[in-house]
């Protein structure tokens, strides 16, 4: 447990620290928040009745898909991976541990956007409360589980980028933050439930801000639950302590397992 | 303390250590020598239980790497050639952190010893090289690991800090901690080291203490001599034994094969032509001089 705690400090406080983790902790989402609630909200005044939940979404997709894969591919490129194996550091740890630490900083975030927006852009506030707080967690286990399995999966920087924006640029066009689910074309509309950043906006929806879901909302809720457990332990999995230790588990592909959830939900759930 | 028998490590197609066999008793310290590629990381990394070995048997403190880690990894420090610590870590979180998961307490003590104390707060990046590598090494003994693997331990280091990490290496050492070191620096590797093994070309040619090592070569040793007057640079003196001899800053100097009877007849010499000896020093050809003749010459001992 000690060993938990200082683990879990650190990588805390390294979320701070770090130039690149604090513009995707807060930085870029605050900020993305704030000029899409003043320039968006004076553009298209529809959109304050989803400021919330959909910039709550963005900042989950910005602090995990951005910021978490990067990290995880440095440290094992730069062999502090090999240091902390010697050391009994255990792979769940170097995994969860960051998860969680991003996981607090985004309910700080969370909670600015939740408070401040009904008093900045007159954004109608969560109906149910309970339901805001469990769809939020579902959202970012499910994406920090993606995000720490494309970390573990990818073999460069580079490669993180591509599959991070694989995920990113598709949740931001098609996951409903832009524009409403229900003006998606049938096919695109089936594309976008394999997003988790869908199924947090319909949660949202039919669940906390007391709209009409486009699906069943605790389908979506399920569906990035397990999704985000499956993630997870894909990525411990599939870990490997250093790029020139060739003997994997298992092989990277495996990770498209992490979609299954969400294809299962498409005929489960629609 | 540590016994390697055949041991063997391959990547495909590519043998980077060829069944070689070699035993660290314990509170030794032991140089691993050898050239880049010579097999000495891939070696290092099946003690540390980083790797799996392709054959052979290795033993750490009674435990297999391999199949034992979670039992190894409080009988070992490793002090990594890289320093393996994140960029944002400070000395006091690292201390902390690598202590809890040894279930031991933090070592602040070592931070003073090796000059850390003022850095503590800062982070990694902003440390020195030299500052990065005694967080390295004071990360790594913390938790007093019987066995210390130290890969480089001075790479870049000023000649105090040297000086130093030497110092608290011999006092591990008399502590009882067995000491593996894998060095590029031959001096370092001959002052530290009780013996050596060379590695070349994925086999060991080469082990034995220092003096053994240099012994075994066909290494001329330097006689440098210097008198008041000029009776040795007269033209014609010739002295047994040696095989070339120059003059240098008022000093001549002699390779011999066969120090006494050279010693003698220079001293016999001096004596013959009334002249007076200022200076005499014999070198004995280092362990540098052994090392580059057996990688050249790929000679197995």
């Amino acid at each position: 447990m000690n060993a938990f705690i200082h683990h879990f400090i650190f990588e805390f406080r390294t979320g701070i620290r770090n130039k690149q983790l604090l513009l995707m902790n807060y930085l870029f989402p605050l900020g993305f928040y704030l000029m899409m609630g003043f320039i968006m909200a004076e553009i298209n005044p529809l959109f304050r009745e989803d400021i919330i939940p959909a910039m709550v979404v963005f900042g989950i997709l910005a602090a995990t898909l951005l910021g978490i894969p990067d990290p995880l591919v440095n440290a094992r490129e730069n062999g502090i991976f090999r240091s902390y194996k010697i050391n009994g550091i255990p792979s769940i740890s170097i995994l969860v541990i960051p998860a969680l630490t991003t996981i607090l900083h985004l309910l700080l975030v969370a909670v600015i956007i939740t408070v401040t927006a009904p008093l900045l852009f007159d954004a109608p506030s969560p109906l149910n409360w309970l339901n805001y707080a469990l769809i939020f967690f579902s959202t970012a286990i499910a994406c920090a589980g993606l995000s720490v399995l494309v970390g573990v999966v990818s073999p460069s920087s580079r490669m993180t980028v591509l599959w991070s924006q694989l995920v990113f640029v598709p949740s931001m066009l098609l996951g409903g933050l832009m524009l409403p689910y229900n003006m998606l074309p049938d096919i695109a509309g089936k594309f976008a439930q394999l997003l988790p950043a869908t199924q947090a906006m319909n949660a949202f929806n039919g669940l906390a801000m007391g709209k009409e879901a486009a699906f069943p909302p605790w389908g979506s809720v399920i569906m990035l639950l397990v999704s985000g457990v499956l993630a997870f332990g894909l990525a411990i999995y599939l870990f490997s302590w250093d790029s020139r230790n060739t003997a994997r588990r298992g092989h990277p592909l495996l990770a498209l397992l992490v979609l299954l959830p969400y294809a299962l939900g498409i005929f489960l759930f629609s | 303390m540590i016994e390697v028998k055949d041991f063997r490590k391959s990547y495909g197609d590519y043998t980077a250590v060829d069944s070689i066999s070699f035993d660290v008793k314990h509170g030794e310290i032991f140089g691993l020598l050898g050239p880049n590629g010579a097999g000495k990381t891939s070696t290092l990394e099946c003690l540390e239980g980083l790797r799996a070995p392709n054959g052979g048997s290795l033993r750490v403190a009674g435990l297999d790497p391999s199949s034992e880690f979670s039992k190894l990894k409080n009988k070992i420090g490793v002090q990594l050639q890289s320093a393996g610590l994140p960029e944002s870590i400070t000395p006091d979180e690292a201390m902390k952190f690598f202590c809890a998961y040894h279930s031991v307490d933090p070592r602040f003590d070592l931070l003073e010893r090796l000059g850390l104390v003022e850095k503590r707060n800062a982070q990694f990046y902003e440390l020195s090289t030299g500052q990065q590598r005694r967080l390295a090494l004071a990360l790594a003994i913390a938790h007093n690991p019987p066995v210390l693997f130290l890969d480089e331990p001075t790479a870049g280091l000023d000649v105090a800090t040297r000086v130093e990490l030497h110092g608290m290496m011999r006092e591990l050492q008399a502590g009882g901690t067995t000491i593996v070191l894998a060095t590029h620096d031959m001096a370092e590797a001959e002052q530290m080291s009780d013996r050596v093994a060379i590695l070349l070309k994925s086999k060991i040619v080469a082990t034995g203490t220092p003096i053994e090592i240099t012994a075994t070569g066909a290494g001329l040793t330097k006689i440098s001599a210097r008198t008041q007057s000029s009776s040795l640079t007269a033209s014609g003196v010739i002295f047994p034994a040696v095989t070339q001899s120059i003059s240098k800053d008022e000093y001549n100097i002699y390779y011999s094969s066969d120090i006494g009877s050279t010693v003698s007849a220079i001293i016999a010499h001096i004596k013959t032509e009334g002249d007076t000896l200022i200076d005499l020093r014999v070198e004995r050809p280092s362990l540098e001089d052994r090392f580059l003749e057996i990688t050249n010459s790929g000679d197995v001992q």
